[in-house]
C-alpha cells in the first residue's frame, strides 16, 4: 500500500521536436488534451499551479516546479511540498534517427494516499492510469498533427435504447 | 432528421434524431442525397461486431451537398493544407476518415490514419494498433455516426470530401465512397501482370467491381466464384468465367481451367461470414456460434489452396477477429504473398473519376434496388437474405 504508481507511454509524433517541446513547455496548454486537468496557471519560469477536476466535484490541486529543462529534449516536473498528492513526471523528445518524426516518451509517477482524498484521487486517475496517460498522449499527438482532437461527443444517436 | 439506427441484432429502426452539428474546426455537415447499404453493414446487422451500441447510426456509403463548414474553412487556416471547400459543393464522402497529417496519411495509407479513431485504445487492445476511424461502423473504429441519414458530420472534411463535377448522376459516383475503390484496390493488390488469371471468391458488389477492375488492370481472365445465380450472371456480364461452388468442386475446377497451374492471384471478397460446405462449414458455424472463433474463413482457405505457386492472395473481405485452421503450410510452402486492408479510398478517387468520365465503366450497373431511407429496415432484410435478386440497395433520404 502507498507504493508509488508509475506509468509510461511512448508515441511517435510527425512533427519536429522543437515544435512539440515549445507547446508542452507552456503548461497552460496541457488541459487542452489532458482529460482530467482543469487548469494550469504558470507563475514564472519554474513554478506553476495545477488543478484537476474529478468525480463528485472533488478537485485536487498542487504547485509544481520544473526540475529539469533541456531545450527541445526533455522537461521534468514535480509537485512541491504541501501538494494534495505528490506527483512527478517527465517528457522526452527524441528525433527519429531516420527523420520520421519525434519519439515522445512520457513517464508520470504519483503516490496514492489513503482516506477520502485518496479514494477521490484513485477515481480521478481511473482504473487504468496507463490507458489514461496513453489517451492523453494520443490527444497531444492529434492536436499537434491535425490541429484538433478527434471526437464523437455531441453527435446525434438514436433514442430507442433497448 | 431521420436516421437509420442499429438497435440490436437484426433490429434496424428509422428514428428521428437531432441534426448533426459542427464539433471540430475541420468538420463539414453534408446534406445527403444518396446513400447505400454495404455488404459489410450486414456483419453489423447480424451482430458479429460486439462494439455496436443501440442507437448507433449506420451507413458509410454516402454523398451529398455541403451545407455547413467548420471554423478552419472560414479563416482560411486549413491545417495540413487540405482542399478548399465551399457550402453548396457536391461531394462524395470516403468511408475511411483520414487526417492528412500523420505518418500513414503522408504515405497514402489513408485507412491506417493515426489520428481519426477516438477509441484507438479499444482497437489497440484487440489488434496491437488502430486503423483509421470509419463512418457508422462500430465503436471499435470510432463510433462515428453514419450516413444512412438526412445529414452527416464529416470530420477532416478538407482531406476527405471529393468534389464531383457537373454532369454525373449520384448513381455514377456514389460507390466512390467504398465498394468501387475497394474492388479496385483489391485488384491492384493482386499484382496483375498482363494476361494473368485472377480467381475471385464472392460476387457481391465488391466482387463485381473487382472483376471489372482486374480487367482494367490487365488481367487476361477472371474466374468468379459464388452460388447465387443473379450474382454469377452479373459477373458473367462483366466478362468473368463463373463457378457455382454448390455445383462443382472449386479447387479441381480451377486447376482444370488453368492447365493445372492454378490462378496467378486469388481474392477473398467474402470475408468473415463465408458459407462453407460439409464438415468444414459445420465446424466453423458451430465454433462461431459459441464465439470460439469470431470469423468464418472458408473462402480464404480455399483461395490459398487454389492459388498457383508464388501467387498473390488479396483480401478485401472484412475480418474482425480470429480464424481457425488457416492453411499456413500451403501459404508458406507455395511462397504466397497476402495483401489486405481497409481501402485507402482517398488514393483512388481521381483515378476512378477519370475512368467513369472516360466511359470505361458506369458503376450504377450494380444497383438492383432503389428505396426510400424510411424503407431501410426492409432493405437490410432483403439484402441479407438475398431476396428478390438483391445485389445492391441505394437509399434516398
Amino acid at each position: 500500500m502507498n507504493q508509488p504508481i508509475k506509468v509510461e507511454k511512448t508515441l511517435t509524433i510527425n512533427k519536429p521536436a522543437a515544435e512539440l517541446y515549445r507547446f508542452w513547455h507552456n503548461f497552460e496548454n496541457l488541459p487542452h488534451f489532458m482529460k482530467h486537468l482543469k487548469n494550469v496557471k504558470v507563475y514564472d519560469a519554474k513554478r506553476s499551479h495545477w488543478t484537476t477536476s474529478g468525480p463528485l466535484n472533488v478537485t485536487v490541486e498542487w504547485d509544481a516546479e520544473i526540475t529539469e529543462d533541456r531545450e527541445n529534449e526533455l522537461i521534468a516536473w514535480a509537485s512541491v511540498e504541501g501538494a494534495d498528492v505528490n506527483n512527478s513526471g517527465f517528457i522526452r523528445f527524441q528525433p527519429n534517427p531516420n527523420g520520421r518524426g519525434t519519439e515522445v516518451k512520457v513517464v508520470t509517477e504519483y503516490k496514492p494516499l489513503g482516506g477520502e482524498i485518496g479514494n477521490a484521487i484513485a477515481k480521478l486517475f481511473g482504473e487504468s492510469p496507463k490507458q489514461q496517460l496513453g489517451d492523453d498522449l494520443r490527444r497531444f499527438k492529434m492536436l499537434m498533427e491535425t490541429g484538433e482532437i478527434a471526437t464523437t461527443e455531441g453527435q446525434p444517436k438514436g433514442h430507442n435504447r433497448s | 432528421m431521420k436516421a437509420v439506427c442499429w438497435e440490436g441484432t437484426k433490429k434496424i429502426e428509422v428514428e428521428t434524431v437531432p441534426d448533426p452539428k459542427i464539433i471540430n474546426p475541420r468538420d463539414a455537415i453534408v446534406k445527403i442525397t444518396s446513400t447505400a447499404i454495404c455488404g459489410s453493414d450486414l456483419h453489423l446487422y447480424n451482430g458479429y461486431n460486439p462494439t455496436m451500441k443501440p442507437g448507433d447510426i449506420l451507413g458509410h456509403e454516402f454523398m451529398g451537398e455541403i451545407v455547413e463548414l467548420g471554423s478552419a474553412f472560414k479563416n482560411g487556416n486549413i491545417h495540413n493544407k487540405g482542399k478548399a471547400l465551399a457550402v453548396g459543393d457536391r461531394v462524395v464522402v470516403p468511408f475511411t476518415i483520414s487526417c492528412g497529417g500523420c505518418f500513414f496519411c503522408n504515405r497514402s495509407l489513408w485507412s491506417l490514419c493515426d489520428n481519426s479513431n477516438p477509441n484507438a485504445w479499444m482497437a489497440e487492445e484487440m489488434m496491437g494498433h488502430s486503423p483509421s476511424g470509419l463512418f457508422g461502423y462500430s465503436h471499435l473504429t470510432g463510433g462515428y455516426a453514419g450516413g444512412q441519414a438526412e445529414y452527416a458530420r464529416v470530420p477532416f472534411a478538407d482531406v476527405g470530401l471529393f468534389k464531383i463535377p457537373d454532369g454525373l448522376a449520384d448513381e455514377q459516383v456514389l460507390f466512390f465512397t467504398d465498394i468501387f475503390p475497394t474492388g479496385y484496390m483489391a485488384a491492384e493488390n493482386c499484382d496483375i501482370e498482363p494476361g494473368d488469371t485472377v480467381a475471385i471468391w464472392g460476387c457481391g458488389p465488391v466482387g463485381q467491381f473487382a472483376i471489372r477492375s482486374a480487367f482494367m488492370l490487365g488481367a487476361g481472365r477472371v474466374i468468379a466464384i459464388d452460388r447465387v445465380p443473379e450474382r454469377l450472371q452479373m459477373a458473367k456480364d462483366g466478362g468473368a468465367e463463373i463457378l457455382n461452388y454448390e455445383e462443382v468442386e472449386v479447387g479441381e475446377a480451377l486447376k482444370e481451367m488453368t492447365g493445372g497451374r492454378g490462378p496467378d492471384s486469388v481474392m477473398d471478397a467474402v470475408g468473415m461470414e463465408a458459407h462453407g460446405l460439409g464438415l468444414e462449414g459445420f465446424y466453423d458455424k458451430a465454433k462461431q456460434a459459441v464465439r470460439l472463433e469470431t470469423d468464418r474463413p472458408n473462402a480464404l482457405r480455399q483461395a490459398i489452396v487454389a492459388c498457383r505457386k508464388g501467387g498473390t492472395v488479396s483480401v478485401p473481405g472484412v475480418y474482425t477477429g480470429f480464424v481457425d485452421k488457416m492453411p499456413m503450410g500451403a501459404f508458406m510452402n507455395k511462397g504466397l504473398t497476402m495483401k489486405t486492408g481497409q481501402t485507402h479510398v482517398h488514393r483512388y478517387l481521381q483515378t476512378l473519376l477519370d475512368r467513369v468520365q472516360n466511359g470505361d465503366i458506369d458503376p450504377s450497373f450494380v444497383i438492383t434496388h432503389r428505396l426510400m431511407l424510411e424503407q431501410a429496415p426492409q432493405g437490410y432484410e432483403i439484402f441479407n437474405d438475398k431476396q428478390d435478386n438483391c445485389i445492391k440497395i441505394v437509399l434516398k433520404p
